[in-house]
């Protein structure tokens, strides 16, 4: 093992998998000549040649559908959007053409299609730029959807997805981007599956359900309580859909109260799927209503104590742990 | 700025004298963004200062205009003052978007600037709704839709060309040519050679104008507006300019030569301008030092402003989410 970054993670992922299949191809603002908008594709174009990583015009809806139609003969393409706020220009392609095609064609036609960018609220960008996107794409049936919040889980999550058969979100961190973390040397396959969450931290008290930027604010947020005698688990789903059940409810079962923590909006968001299904399946076990804490249901003001304010932070989370543990 | 009736010309000093309250704000406002007083994104307009100030000079204070995130001239060319641009920056209650918009989201309803809009082209056809609602009214107004080089591969561009052709609409399509979409040349983006032949598809006129001349601009916008105030029509002109700066703060802009750049610099528009200006006999060196004090006492002016000026407040974090009323 050894320490890198997340931005390296992922550009470790993209050429171990284009290295490993000639159908592989990257394309996407900015990825080729510029290294990238935020340099995860750094040396790429130098390393695979014009041909495999491929410039394109801001042309979102254009690109998105032509990897689409790429999927249909086979080939693998990684379509980069430079943020996911601009995939909401290709929305018909990743929502109505990437996942229907199988169902469709009735199994003819499988889209082999990874789309991956940052995603989520970065620093004071304003409403149109500030999207997390994970709770509409995950509400398609059809994509699958995962949110690496380390730089292990961002390598491994991503070639998976490569590989999968089917259109496959990697909505990568933006603000984590340069967080470091140990990962398995190049030379050891690191494949790391969808729909399997992990606990980044045991404890007895509490499970704290997040993902992506939460899961570093969920893990500080841990160790603050800890000093004050709650024992938090965290639970990092790693993948949003498909959904690792069987991970929150073992976690449910040791600690008996939840917290979930989202990037996203609250309304019909995956802390509400979550949630369903917990007191759906293990009603019996809660000791206590389970607490969502997300976003508020605004668009994002530029204003930074406003942005502050309706993001996720500490102060909420710890409330909303002492909230369920009646402390 | 003063209403202006048909048939007049606005002052050329006064014109000169917003690009340089352009240029001053803009170098002032990296300052600050530097010194992290502002936040986000944030595009400078250096360079490019005839474009906006040549457009405005060719229509009428109530014709719409209506942008991209490159924003802050625009607003200040619509007489958006210098404080609530600065403040807006800073995020601040007297922004000129209440401090919720920020630089990519410049507004002023009241002088007719539609935004201030970050997806690119994503605005077009916003503009041609703006236009579609000036002839829906039969009124005697243009708008005027600016963006990028960059803006012009999208979807929506091409949507919104061919319904203001298709419906005859009042509208002036201003691509502002920089050559660049962040490190993405022209060259590498476009598949024709000459941006403005993207209008002849779509059957609207189209002309190139030379962006760094205040003078060109304005006299080629304000013939063709005046054609289509006789008969509603589109247009489209591509205005061949330069971006001094980075894309944005935080570009910096290796993919371009210093050559290049140092070359447009020596065809600076508000030199060009002030020149003219100069060999006419209608501005003096002293006249030219004293806008430019002016301006620069403006901006600096607009930093205490918005430095002094209060934070949007907590409690109404829920106030701009949804109008109250309805149509009754
Ligand atoms: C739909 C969308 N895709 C990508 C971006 C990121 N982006 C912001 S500006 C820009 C370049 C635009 O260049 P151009 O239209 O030439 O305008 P300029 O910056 O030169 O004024 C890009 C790719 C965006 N804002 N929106
Ligand atoms: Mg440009």
């Amino acid at each position: 093992m050894r320490e890198i970054t997340y931005r390296q993670a992922l550009n470790e992922a993209l050429a171990e998998e284009l290295e490993r299949d000639p159908n592989v191809f990257l394309m996407g603002e900015e990825v080729a000549e510029y290294n990238g908008a935020y340099k995860v594709s750094q040396g790429l174009l130098e390393r695979f040649g014009p041909r495999r990583i491929i410039d394109t015009p801001i042309s979102e809806n254009g690109f998105a559908g032509l990897g689409v139609g790429a999927a249909m003969v086979g080939l693998r393409p990684i379509i980069e959007f430079m943020t996911f706020s601009f995939s909401l220009v290709a929305f018909d392609q990743v929502v109505n053409n990437a996942p229907n095609m199988f169902t469709m064609s009735g199994g003819q036609f499988n889209i082999p299609i990874t789309f991956r960018g940052p995603n989520g609220p970065a620093h004071q960008l304003g409403a149109t730029h500030s999207h997390a996107t994970e709770n509409l794409y995950a509400s398609v049936p059809g994509l699958k959807v995962c949110t690496p919040a380390t730089p292990r889980d961002a390598k491994g999550l991503l070639k998976t997805a490569v590989r999968d058969n089917n259109p496959v979100l990697v909505l990568e961190a933006e603000l984590l981007y340069s967080s470091k973390g140990m990962v398995e040397p190049p030379d050891e396959e690191l494949l790391i599956p969808l729909g399997k969450a992990e606990v980044k931290r045991e404890g007895s008290d509490v499970s704290i359900i997040c993902y992506a930027q939460t899961v570093p604010l969920a893990l500080k947020v841990a160790a603050q309580l800890e000093e004050e005698d709650i024992s938090a688990e965290i639970v990092d789903l790693r993948s949003i859909k498909p959904l690792d059940e069987k991970a929150i409810f073992d976690s449910v079962a040791k600690t008996h109260r939840v917290v979930i923590v989202e990037q996203d909006h609250p309304f019909c968001g995956v802390g509400a799927e979550v949630c369903y299904r917990i007191q759906k399946s293990v009603f019996d076990e809660l000791d206590a209503p389970i607490i969502r804490v997300s976003q508020e249901d605004v668009p994002m003001p530029y204003n930074e104590r406003l942005e502050r304010a309706v993001l996720p932070n500490a102060d909420k989370l710890i409330a909303a742990v002492k909230k369920v543990c009646y402390a | 700025m003063t209403a202006m009736q048909p048939g007049e010309q606005r002052d050329e000093v006064e014109m000169l004298s917003l690009m340089l309250l352009i240029r001053r704000f803009e170098e002032r406002a990296s300052q600050q963004y530097q010194a992290q007083k502002i936040g986000g994104f944030c595009h400078l307009y250096i360079g490019q200062e005839a474009v906006v100030a040549g457009a405005v000079a060719a229509v009428r204070d109530d014709d719409y205009i209506i942008t991209a995130y490159r924003d802050h001239a625009h607003a200040l060319a619509r007489g958006t003052s210098a404080n609530a641009c600065m403040a807006e920056l800073f995020g601040k209650e007297t922004g000129c978007s209440r401090g919720l918009g920020g630089s990519m989201h410049f507004f002023n309803r009241q002088n007719h600037m539609y935004g201030g809009h970050a997806i690119v082209a994503a605005h077009v056809p916003l503009a041609v709704g703006l236009a579609f609602a000036i002839k829906y009214r039969d009124e005697d107004r243009v708008t005027l839709c600016f963006f990028g080089d960059g803006a012009i591969n999208q979807g929506s561009f091409h949507e919104a060309l061919n319904l203001a052709a298709l419906y005859k609409l009042p509208i002036v399509f201003i691509c502002e040519n920089n050559l660049f979409a962040m490190g993405t040349s022209v060259k590498r983006s476009t598949s024709l050679k000459q941006i403005v032949d993207r209008a002849e598809g779509y059957d609207i006129p189209g002309e190139i104008v030379d962006g760094m001349n205040f003078r060109e601009v304005r006299d080629k916008i304000a013939e063709i507006v005046s054609s289509i105030r006789k008969e509603s029509h589109p247009a489209f002109v591509e205005v061949q300019t330069y971006r001094y700066r980075g894309h944005s703060m935080s570009d910096p802009a290796s993919y371009r030569t210093k050559q290049e750049l140092e070359k447009y610099r020596l065809d600076d528009p508000i030199t060009r301008l002030r020149a003219q200006l100069t060999r006419e006999g209608k501005l003096t060196h002293e006249q030219f030092d004293l806008l430019d004090k002016r301006a620069k006492e403006t901006v600096l002016a607009s930093v205490k402003f918005a430095e002094e000026s209060p934070q949007p407040p907590l409690d109404k974090l829920y106030d701009y989410t949804y109008a109250n009323g309805a149509n009754s």
